[in-house]
């Protein structure tokens, strides 16, 4: 290992938090966004290093200031966490290039180097929840991002996101509130906030009521953050009222974060540990995904506004990756991991072409985007191939997770083809929430007959477009996301027979 | 060019064909046509060229992608979907020549994307005949259906977008509902999707097991139309009449009955099914759907939804006769799906040019139009023969092989639902033949017509023409599927 490749896990985090105050000095014109754009780019370039490591075998541990752990911090990459930090930084890129149009006209000129800034902090805040190995810094992290990602919600010209920002808030720290009282509990009980240690000596006080407590503070917190019905009620408005791009960014990612920190804790904290955890949580989670994948979606299905359609879509997507978690078996948790890095895949495109959209149609309610595909088509095409990945058509990146999704129900006995039903009739809903877009779009007659509306700018078009046939490339070649689920639902199973 | 090359040009053509077509439109009308034509023509071309090497006994094949470890995109000729290749290259290009009329002669708004949509789904219904395994298969149903909204919601009012969603509500709901967790659960159990001589669930599932799988099939191939999935297909009579003809009567349709029947012959494999009592449902499925069908389709009073209902009859003959399970059975259920194809397009072509010379579409308003129309009553006599089954057209064949399928497997019930269906097919059609011949002209004064554009009638005066010429010379169709039955193990 090279001394670059040794550093690469700090480097990770510290380098978009090294140059978020230095953004913050950029005044000359798109100066700041350029800066942006670089350190996401290398945030990228450190996943996909890690993520080399990861698949080669290697284990990246590493002791910050040369402290060992468990009494230094640690930090730590794994097939899992190279995942959601492909995810995240991903998503952040793809965001950026393709959305600076669109954030001139969201952010005022003299706000954009505070607001690329507070972008950094965001990525650098979840990558560092990525990367710890150690309970409390991932508190630290979570604060850093949530705090950043409500400047970024509210960045924009919108009014309307102010409120939706200040419930995100509320929400949100009481999520984290939560997850910080678990952590003191466990931190009572085990003396060690070291999550690989955590794990070892909660055995010792398994089963004593702070530790059952705890498990409950940082299961609802975590499911709080995540979005997981019915905890769901500040994402939505959240995602509406954003700028474009920030939604298209934190719907590729940001609950997937959570999720990550809620299924390392659940699975392997305490799975080994907690008498008939295992029991409890899929007891616990598998009534509530299959709520959010029913509920979500029938909400979606009468949405007008198309950003509120989407993001009751994900309250439902959501439904799905925890689904196949509380199966709790290789195969469930495969499809469920696979699902996040799909997931993120479709939702992101969607709220790209969104984006493209939302340039030249300012009003996005689905009456007024009749016929928007006769003077936007490329953006249209891209919307349908994304739609398309979303409801889970084969071909498609999102067909390779429901497929595993329903082959693991299929394993799971009786419950298992409740589950099919469960999957099937929330695909069917897809069909028809994504359809009623695509029928406004490419088959009503425009509104306003007469108006010129060109199509989206180019260079964000060919962002999006990248985005869209990623789909179809992740939909045919399934090697990467599939191996690196494939290994982080093995290691989180660990030991579990 | 060796087989391989051609199954993947059989693919691609069409697609090229379509993204040209959409050039060609904002350019010049007749450019856009010539390059439909040549389109057509090519892909005839390349799937004819694949005959002699089935007929010689080869099953090439090409594997494209691996999209799970064993789940692969992949293609493979054999007798099944060589024929149903054949007839669909073949049958476009007589379509395309009739839409040119049709199209024209109605004054059609967005003929582009009506030629675009119409090259897309032929692309889609290659893939589905030629698919190695159900993933392959399943993609291009899918993109058959989506594909094909398009055209039937081509009018665009809102009477017409409703039939259309009808139309795409059943197929997706069953596809994704049905279809897709039968073929998820096959490869669970057997490991593989691939279509194997024999079949491959042979010893993984057993028991009423094999009758559930069985039903998830049959009625997740909703194209096929068996009762109740088949409300579609008269809801797809809003489309375009040249829609219709070759979608709805041959390319749509047809792949649902060639999914079910692949299925039975080389998934499950008839042997094990025949030997499974769990599955016997599907054959009093396929023969209540026949005679309730044409109960219906005698009610009818519009031309188009009345051979919608035939069609609807018509299909599950097909898969009633391979729900005998029989090899005399398979090879005539095969064969149905070319004569019914013949013969159903004749009908279709000759409603549209009634509609596109006179704009009728009641059966009340054809008295006497024979004499209007001679050369397309013609035609239609002869498809509405076919339909019964009469000698000489290409309807008695295929019948004849069912029969004797039913008589191999000592199937009295098959016996009788035939019998009952040809009476209720004469009692529906000859009627009609009857009014446009011998009635006295209903049409109003000033209202005068005569033909058809001529690319519409040439059209159907060459379907006509195939359908006798299927009667005289089916041996080449035989030969084919007779090796159906003989790669059996």
């Amino acid at each position: 290992m090279t001394p670059l490749e040794f550093h690469l896990p700090a480097l990770q985090v510290a380098a978009p938090m090294l140059l978020a105050p230095v953004v913050a000095l950029l005044r000359p014109r798109g100066l700041a966004w350029a800066a942006t754009l670089v350190a996401s780019l290398m945030a990228l370039a450190i996943a996909i290093g890690l993520t080399q490591g990861a698949l080669s075998g290697e284990s990246f541990s590493y002791a910050m200031g040369g402290w060992e752990p468990p009494y230094g911090i640690e930090l730590h990459v794994d097939m899992f966490s190279a995942l959601v930090l492909l995810i995240v930084t991903g998503a952040s890129s793809i965001a950026l290039m393709a959305g600076k149009a669109s954030l001139d006209k969201a952010v005022e000129h003299s706000r954009q180097p505070l607001f690329y800034s507070a972008w950094l902090l965001v990525l650098s805040g979840l990558a560092g929840i990525l990367v710890s190995a150690d309970a409390f810094n991932i508190f630290v992290f979570m604060e850093i991002s949530s705090l950043a990602s409500y400047i970024v919600v509210a960045g924009g010209t919108d009014r309307r996101a102010l409120p939706a920002v200040f419930k995100y808030l509320i929400m949100g720290t009481i999520g984290a509130t939560f997850y910080l009282i678990g952590i003191g509990l466990i931190y009572m009980m085990t003396g060690t906030l070291n999550l690989a240690d955590m794990e070892l000596r909660i055995h010792d006080v398994a089963d004593q009521r702070p530790i059952l407590v705890a498990a409950g503070f940082i299961t609802v917190g975590l499911a709080l953050k995540a979005a997981v019905f019915p905890l769901h009620v500040w994402l939505p408005n959240a995602y509406t009222y954003a700028p474009h791009a920030v939604t298209a960014f934190l719907a590729a990612c940001a609950t997937k974060v959570s999720l990550y920190v809620l299924l390392r804790f659940d699975f392997v904290v305490f799975q080994q540990n907690l008498l008939g955890h295992e029991f409890q949580f899929a007891a616990f989670l598998m009534p509530l995904a299959v709520l959010a994948i029913l509920a979500g979606s029938a909400v979606a299905l009468f949405e007008s506004n198309i950003k509120r359609l989407l993001a009751y879509s994900s309250v439902a997507q959501i439904g799905y990756i925890l689904l196949g978690a509380s199966l709790v078996s290789l195969a469930g948790l495969s499809a469920s991991l696979l699902h996040m890095f799909n997931h993120a895949l479709a939702k992101g495109t969607l709220f790209l072409a969104v984006m493209a959209l939302a340039m030249r149609f300012t009003r996005l309610d689905l009456r007024h985007l009749a016929g928007s595909a006769q003077h936007m088509p490329w953006t249209m095409a891209a919307f349908v191939i994304a739609g398309l990945s979303l409801i889970g058509v084969p071909g498609t990146a999102g067909f390779i997770s429901k497929w595993y999704l329903v082959s693991a129900a299929l394993e799971a006995g009786p419950v298992g083809f409740f589950l099919i039903a469960v999957v099937v009739i929330g695909s069917l809903m897809a069909v028809v929430y994504i359809w009623r877009i695509i029928e406004t779009a490419w088959f009503e007659p425009p509104t306003e007959a007469g108006e010129v509306i060109r199509e989206a700018p180019v260079t964000m078009l060919a962002v999006v477009w990248l985005a869209a046939l990623a789909n179809i490339y992740f939909g045919l070649a399934t090697d990467l996301p599939r191996e690196l689920a494939a290994g982080a639902a093995a290691s989180l199973l660990g030991q579990l027979p | 060019m060796s087989p391989e090359t051609l199954i993947l040009a059989a693919l691609s053509i069409p697609l090229a064909g379509a993204l040209l077509i959409g050039l060609t439109g904002r350019v010049s009308p007749n450019l856009r046509e010539i390059v439909t034509l040549t389109t057509a023509g090519l892909l005839i071309f390349c799937v004819w060229s694949l005959l002699p090497f089935v007929y010689q006994g080869g099953r090439p094949g090409v594997q494209l992608a691996e999209v799970l470890p064993g789940i692969e995109i992949a293609f493979r000729v054999e007798p099944l979907g060589m024929m149903f290749a054949a007839l669909a290259s073949g049958l476009w290009l007589v379509n395309s020549i009739y839409s040119i009329g049709y199209m024209r002669g109605n004054n059609e708004k967005k003929q582009t994307r009506f030629y675009v949509m119409f090259a897309v789904s032929l692309g889609a219904t290659m893939g589905i005949a030629l698919a190695a395994n159900l993933f392959t298969l399943f993609l291009f149903y899918e993109a058959l259906t989506l594909s094909t909204y398009p055209l039937v919601s081509h009018k665009g009012d809102p009477a017409t977008v409703k039939s259309a969603r009808v139309y795409l509500g059943i197929l997706i709901s069953a596809s994704i509902g049905l279809l897709l967790p039968a073929i998820i659960w096959t490869y669970s159990v057997a490991g593989t999707g691939d279509f194997t001589a024999g079949g491959i669930l042979q010893g993984h599932v057993e028991g009423p097991a094999v009758g559930l799988l069985l039903g998830l099939f049959v009625f997740g191939a909703a194209k096929a139309a068996v009762m109740p999935v088949h409300r579609w297909l008269p809801a797809a009579m809003v489309a375009p009449t040249p829609v219709s003809a070759l979608l709805h009567a041959v390319a749509v349709v047809k792949a649902g009955v060639f999914t079910i029947t692949k299925v039975i012959v080389y998934v499950f494999g008839i042997d094990f099914l025949f030997s499974e009592p769990s599955s016997g449902w599907l054959f009093y499925a396929a023969a209540f759907t026949i005679v309730a069908a044409s109960l219906v389709a005698l009610r009818q009073q519009n031309l188009k939804r009345l051979l919608a209902y035939s069609t609807v009859a018509q299909l599950s003959y097909v898969v009633m006769a391979a729900a005998i399970l029989k090899p005399l059975s398979e090879v005539g259920a095969a064969i149905h799906m070319l004569a019914h194809a013949f013969g159903k397009i004749t009908l279709f072509f000759a409603a549209g040019a009634i509609y596109t010379a006179s704009k009728k579409t009641e059966l009340a308003q054809l008295r006497g139009i024979g004499r209007r129309m001679p050369i397309t009553m013609t035609a239609f006599t002869i498809g509405a023969l076919s339909m019964i089954g009469v000698p000489p057209t290409a309807g008695f064949v295929s019948k004849w092989y069912i029969l004797a399928g039913a008589f191999q497997a000592d199937n009295y019930v098959a016996l009788a639902t035939i019998i009952a269906s040809t009476a209720l097919n004469a009692a529906y059609f000859l009627p009609i033949v009857y009014m446009v011949w011998f009635e006295k002209d209903s049409t109003p004064p000033g209202k005068e017509h005569g033909e058809a554009p001529f690319a519409a009638v040439l059209a159907l005066a060459i379907t006509a023409a195939l359908t006798i010429a299927f009667f005289v010379y089916s041996a080449p169709a035989y030969e084919l599927e007779a090796q159906l039955v003989r790669e059996l193990p």
